[in-house]
């Protein structure tokens, strides 16, 4: 198909003086066991191609799943006219003397084979059975997405990219209930690579271990409410992250584009280089080289190579999230982040792997300088202003901790702060030993929407002087 | 689409062999999408897409595929190839003890035509009527069809032809009002009267804002922030499975705790634009009363759930979210709303809602774009964005003094994986209280 696409993007034509194509296909089978009943399996092949022209102050795109050669030339003439109509009455336009013509393949982790999908089955049946352990267990499900993908880029230029994805990502959640409380835990393994994934994410087994959670979590205490130390762990440092410093630091968001949808930006151009976004322990890096991280690749949506970027160095402002055209519209460095959520979507700045390098304590040393606080982990509830200041987060799970040492689990733990402020209360950061590797497959934004993935890494991390509560009494 | 969607779905059911039932669903659309920033354009581009689902149904087995089909001469033998793979599918699969698809073909066409005018001329009428204005927004438009069909001779065909402009008109220190034209009959002078009327809006928040400190405030929630409201709680407020899974957010109100009388939301599918069918082939009731009078009402049962839990089916999707939202109207009016705010807030909209504690009803979000101080019955300053956190007991509860007599009708304007065609009718509601936190 390769070659073939490649013959049918050579011989397309344009007024345009610069056009592209991006061709997606992504095949999944999704499989889940339910109440320990097999969900009917869900496969799909999803194919198709964006077609974009560029002229001068003008831009205009077009998606089809036609990769016919007269299709992808229709798609290109409309993609055309659009770059022809809005000529002259863009707000941002690209530079055609630095269009690039990238030429490079990339394959992303991902080796062991998987098993059959009968064997599958059984796998997550032995989980969904081995959460019911209780009658108060109210819902187990457990499943697994088994995701190859393949993109290629193609521009007027020369270019030609091609880039493969493996994604195998387990998910299991246990729910209990008694009387007015319903409590859940569950696990997320988001991840790029092969079924080696389904080991490294603790999946078998998980079944048992998350209900024993859960019926914890009925019985424990709400959590405390009142000013005290925060310790979060990664899998919670990951929407922290996200929320609070990945789409503060967007470009377009800065530069106006997501006002009418996902919002603004407390951020504005002239911080970057002096703004004290965090305390000195707070380092924040775009590294789309970790292996497995969600967002690695080797180059974007529009064909810029991808390379780790400081943006916050000693907990000051370096740099922003900002694609080729963002950067140009800014007047600003950027990273390799223009990403488009599938063939039928452009691109637009996406946070892509977004990570807090890890620092020089111990996790047991952190809990030890704890006076008064709440460990928390698995993100169950997130708000945040449209400039992605206020923000107020919840966890399925917390640890009260006391004089140094961890005194019980506590249930309902939530907390709110203000960006702003928030990460200059960083007081400790964990060490290589607590650093992990998470992501989210659903970060919505653009117009038309888009849901895509986004790698977050980070050691646990201690924040002091910060309002924790729970639920009502 | 449709001549070729149901040609498909009848070669596919001549494949099939004995004991076999063969369903296919198709989401399709031809858009063009054209974001604006600045009244100048961002992105401007077009979109045609093309969704078959089959389920292949044997010996009470089932499996799915969803194939992007290109709308040529290739997309029977990428469907014939799918077949293949689930009839292998089905061959390791145990019983499915939740089956449940109609049996009983009942066939429905609904196309309705719209005026909709080339989109370069709507982005020439957008940027003139936003002369002199900031706006950022988002024009979408173009055809949408959902189509179902089985080997059993059912034929389903939903199509229709929308816009949806969603912008907001931006002022100084990041005040913003939000707006939105939409419908089926595009006319440019609306368009303009509507950009006019927005910007007269931003004027009152060019006034000097006033900033509130956390606490209880008097409020009244617009349409639109009723929207928001109204859209959490359709995440698993009304499911069938949430319900008997104990997950759902108004578990309280399964226990006997009410909202106020007020408080009559249906599932309004004959006053909707969602198809009138669903994926498993059954035609949806006109109508299901979710909440009555305040007390709980029919959940959403997809035929899933129906068998899973012993429960009648009322031909809901599977993720049992409604679709065509319409809360009933109150008897406050619209003229009156300030005179009865008296002193408190008014908002507009509001922006990121989730659940602070899910099993008790408790909400937490933030107010977005025009929200206002109101004393003595006048608008007196503008407010910046203020978080909440409260229950829907005392939102929709004690704390509701009445409802607009007045409702809009929303069109949704998502657009993740395609263009929605979810709605919703709704009211304005006056609180005696709302709990601010930060």
């Amino acid at each position: 198909m390769t070659q073939a696409l490649a013959d049918r993007f050579r011989a397309l034509r344009s007024t345009a003086p610069f056009w592209s194509m991006r061709v997606h296909e992504e095949s999944r089978e999704d499989l889940t066991v339910r109440q320990d009943t097999v969900e009917p399996p869900r496969l799909s092949l999803d194919r198709g191609a964006m077609l974009a022209a560029v002229t001068e102050g003008g831009y205009g795109y077009c998606a089809t799943s036609d990769l016919s050669a007269a299709g992808l030339q229709a798609a290109l003439d409309r993609a055309s006219a659009w770059a022809e109509a809005t000529r002259g009455r863009s707000v941002a336009g690209f530079d055609l003397a630095k269009m690039p013509a990238p030429r490079g393949e990339y394959s992303g982790p991902g080796t062991a084979q998987r098993p059959g999908r009968a064997a599958l089955l059984e796998l997550l049946a032995a989980e969904c059975r081995g959460a019911k352990t209780d009658g108060r267990i109210v819902d187990r499900v457990a499943a697994l997405s088994l995701i190859e993908e393949e993109r290629q880029y193609f521009t007027s230029t020369g270019g030609e990219l091609r880039q493969r994805f493996r994604y195998t990502l387990p998910h299991v959640r246990v729910t209990a209930n008694e009387g007015m409380q319903t409590q859940a835990r569950s696990l997320d393994h988001f991840q790029q690579g092969g079924f080696e994934q389904v080991e490294r994410s603790g999946l078998v087994g998980s079944g048992a271990r998350l209900a024993d959670e859960a019926l914890q979590l009925l019985a424990a205490p709400n959590c405390p409410s009142g000013t005290m130390d925060l310790l979060l762990m990664p899998d919670q440092m990951m929407l922290q992250i996200h929320e609070s410093i990945g789409h503060p630091l967007e470009l377009d968001r800065i530069l106006g584009d997501e006002r009418n949808y996902a919002g603004t930006s407390f951020v504005t151009p002239e911080m970057f280089g002096s703004y004290r976004y965090g305390s000195e322990l707070l380092n924040v890096t775009y590294d789309p080289t970790v292996p497995g991280e969600l967002a690695s690749y080797a180059y974007d949506d529009d064909g810029t190579p991808a390379a780790k970027v400081f943006l916050i160095r000693d907990g000051v402002l370096v740099a922003p999230l900002g694609g080729m055209l963002s950067q140009l519209r800014a007047g600003l460095p950027g990273t390799a982040n223009s990403r488009a959520s599938g063939w039928n979507r452009p691109p637009i700045d996406r946070m892509a792997n977004l990570n807090v390098e890890p620092g020089a304590s111990s996790l047991a040393e952190m809990i030890a300088s704890i006076r008064r606080g709440v460990l928390m982990r698995s993100n169950v509830s997130w708000s945040i202003d449209d400039a992605r200041n206020k923000f107020q987060f919840g966890c399925e799970w917390g640890e009260l901790i006391e004089d140094g040492r961890v005194k019980g689990v506590v249930k309902n733990p939530n907390y709110r702060g203000v960006s702003a402020t928030f990460w200059r209360s960083l007081r400790m950061v964990g060490d290589r030993a607590s650093f992990e590797v998470h992501g989210t497959l659903f970060c919505g934004k653009g117009e038309p929407n888009q849901g895509i993935h986004c790698g977050h890494a980070a050691p646990a991390c201690l924040f002091a002087g910060v309002d924790v509560f729970g639920a009502d009494a | 689409m449709k001549e070729r969607f149901f040609e498909l779905a009848a070669q596919l059911s001549r494949e099939l062999r004995a004991n076999e039932v063969l369903l296919c669903n198709l989401a399709g659309e031809r858009s063009d999408f054209v974001r604006f920033n600045r009244a100048r354009v961002r992105q401007a581009g077009s979109v045609e897409q093309r969704s078959f689902a089959l389920r292949l149904v044997r010996d009470k087995r089932q499996a799915s595929a969803t194939v992007e089909i290109a709308g040529g001469a290739d997309d029977f033998g990428l469907l014939r190839q799918s077949l293949g793979r689930l009839r292998d599918a089905l061959e390791g699969l145990p019983e499915d003890p939740w089956l449940s698809y109609n049996e009983t073909p009942r066939s429905t066409d609904s196309v309705r035509r719209g005026a909709l005018p080339a989109a370069e001329d709507v982005v020439a009428q957008a940027i003139g009527a936003a002369e002199g204005h900031d706006l950022a927004g988002f024009y979408a438009a173009g055809t949408l069809c959902r189509g179902f069909a089985n080997s059993l001779g059912q034929r389903n065909w939903h199509e229709v032809d929308s816009f949806n402009f969603d912008w907001s008109l931006h002022g100084g220190a990041g005040r913003a009002v939000k707006a939105s034209y939409a419908g089926t009959n595009w006319a440019g002078t609306v368009l303009e009267q509507k950009i006019h009327s927005a910007a007269e809006q931003l004027a009152l928040l060019e006034m000097p804002g006033r900033a509130i400190a956390p606490g209880e405030y008097r409020a009244y929630l617009a349409p639109r922030a009723m929207e928001e409201l109204a859209g959490l709680l359709c995440w698993g407020g009304f499911s069938a499975r949430s319900r008997a899974t104990k997950q759902s957010p108004l578990l309280r109100m399964q226990a006997g705790q009410g909202l106020s009388p007020r408080i009559t939301l249906l599932e309004n599918t004959a006053q909707g634009v969602a198809p009138g069918f669903q994926a498993d082939g059954f035609v949806k009731p006109s109508r299901v009363a979710l909440i009555e009078g305040g007390r709980l009402g029919e959940a959403l049962v997809s035929p899933r759930s129906a068998r899973e839990f012993g429960l009648e089916s009322n031909a809901a999707n599977g993720g049992e979210s409604p679709e065509s939202l319409d809360l009933a109207a109150g008897t406050l009016e619209e003229r009156n709303v300030l005179a009865e705010l008296e002193r408190g807030l008014y908002v507009s909209n509001l922006w990121y809602l989730n659940y602070s504690d899910r099993a008790a009803g408790r909400i937490t979000g933030m107010t977005r774009f025009a929200t206002f101080w109101v004393q003595g019955g006048r608008i007196a300053a503008p407010v910046g964005a203020m978080r909440f956190d409260d229950s829907v007991f005392r939102l929709l509860g004690e704390n509701l003094l009445d409802l607009t007599r007045e409702r809009e009708m929303l069109l949704d304007p998502s657009t993740y994986e395609g263009r929605s065609s979810a709605s919703a009718r709704l009211p304005g509601a006056l609180l005696s209280a709302l709990r601010f936190t930060l």
